[in-house]
């Protein structure tokens, strides 16, 4: 049975979604955020792997709603609901934004990691989707794996090993 | 709203690229050739070692590709960042694997017990201003050599290090591009000892990630237009 669980895995200014018993990855976050949402009722989640605050910022008429907080969250939920899941039994968990390599003159390009979180908590905000853990900022990677089944976040550093939220 | 649409951001970039010749083409990695090699005599002359450099490959890549070019997204080497300003803006990275960068520190303080695939390598001050400096070393000697083949006047940041995962690191380089496009374009050089051909497998790379608007820049400089 173990050896059909699947893991799906996301990329970069990226957005999917999972059902159980299958997991749901993304790799190397530094200052971008994952950002998992979902339905533990319906044992369905989405993984969105954002890597800018702001669609305001997009220098590009059609643009990826995956890369940007605002844009990835409302997208993720939209694929939700048309999975079954339900709007008000939607729950979100969180990890990344952190600020990999430490400037003296700190423009806000290099401020990007808490500037994705404060986004993405803003929007999960104004959504009313709760945040049930977070595990943000610092100064590491991290590889995170959602477990839709249990409803855990298994975070693993370069430093710190692995944990789950 | 269709999840692949931005996607189309490829299209705004790979305009970017048709638009440029063979000749444009050439001159970006002339550039890698001068400033890499530039940093490869430096590199060599700091650890006293025959350094063999490739030739450089310029690449229009997705950002999953870029980590892919970089060893892989979650593999984990040690990083050099720096920003440049001046007229010609963007990102530099020197990324090595973890042995190799254990090799060159190791000569660098003379200490053949220490490795960065040990964690106390976090409390070795020493180990980490080298990798610093040889980071401040390489950096500078390419972009010096690129400065003066140029004119253009280049303003390294302080390098600022990490040893973390490909994915966490080269990110950092991609934001100024990521508001264009979900693409970058990069002049990439690899870095090589001269010894057996297991240590070939270990590359050492150079990453540079002019702004999106300075290639307009770096071609009219060079008396190229862009349209050319």
């Amino acid at each position: 049975m173990n050896n059909c669980i699947q893991v799906v895995k996301v990329g970069i200014a990226d957005v999917k979604l999972v059902k159980a018993p299958d997991l749901i990855r993304t790799s190397g976050l530094g200052s971008c955020v994952g950002v998992i949402i979902f339905d533990f009722a319906k044992q369905i989640a989405g993984l969105a792997h954002i890597m800018l605050p702001s669609s305001s910022l997009a220098k590009q008429e059609e643009f990826n709603p995956a890369k940007y907080a605002d844009t990835a969250i409302v997208h993720l939920v939209s694929l939700l609901k048309a999975e079954g899941a339900s709007q008000h039994s939607l729950k979100a968990k969180m990890a990344g934004g952190a600020q990999m390599f430490q400037f003296t003159s700190m423009s806000d390009v290099m401020r990007i990691g808490p500037r994705n979180v404060e986004a993405t908590r803003n929007e999960l905000n104004q959504l009313k989707i709760p945040i049930l853990s977070e595990d943000v900022g610092g100064n590491s990677g991290r590889t995170i794996e959602f477990d839709p089944k249990k409803g855990t976040l298994q975070i693993r550093t370069v430093n710190k090993g692995t944990h789950e939220i | 709203m269709v999840l692949k649409k931005g996607l189309k951001g490829k299209g705004k970039t790979m305009a970017m690229i048709t638009q440029f010749t063979p000749l444009h083409l050439d001159i970006l990695k002339e550039i890698g050739n001068i400033g890499a090699g530039n940093a490869a005599t430096s590199l060599s002359k700091l650890l006293n070692k025959k350094i063999e450099m490739t030739v450089p490959d310029v690449q229009v890549v997705s950002f999953d590709e870029m980590f892919e070019m970089a060893g892989g997204v979650e593999n984990i080497v040690a990083g050099v960042f720096l920003r440049i300003e001046g007229d010609a803006p963007g990102n530099m990275f020197f990324v090595l694997p973890l042995s190799q960068a254990t090799n060159y520190i190791q000569h660098m303080i003379e200490d053949e017990n220490f490795s960065f695939e040990k964690s106390s390598y976090m409390d070795h001050e020493l180990a980490l201003s080298a990798l610093q400096e040889l980071g401040n070393i390489l950096a500078g000697s390419y972009l010096s050599a690129l400065s003066d083949f140029t004119n253009l006047s280049l303003y390294p940041s302080v390098p600022a290090i990490s040893i973390d995962m490909v994915g966490a690191i080269i990110s950092a380089g991609l934001i100024e591009h990521s508001q264009i496009s979900d693409y970058v374009i990069v002049i990439d050089t690899a870095l090589n000892e001269d010894i057996t051909a297991e240590a070939k497998t270990m590359k050492g790379h150079f990453f540079l990630l002019p702004d999106p608007e300075s290639f307009q820049t770096i071609f009219q400089t060079l008396g190229v237009s862009k349209d050319e």
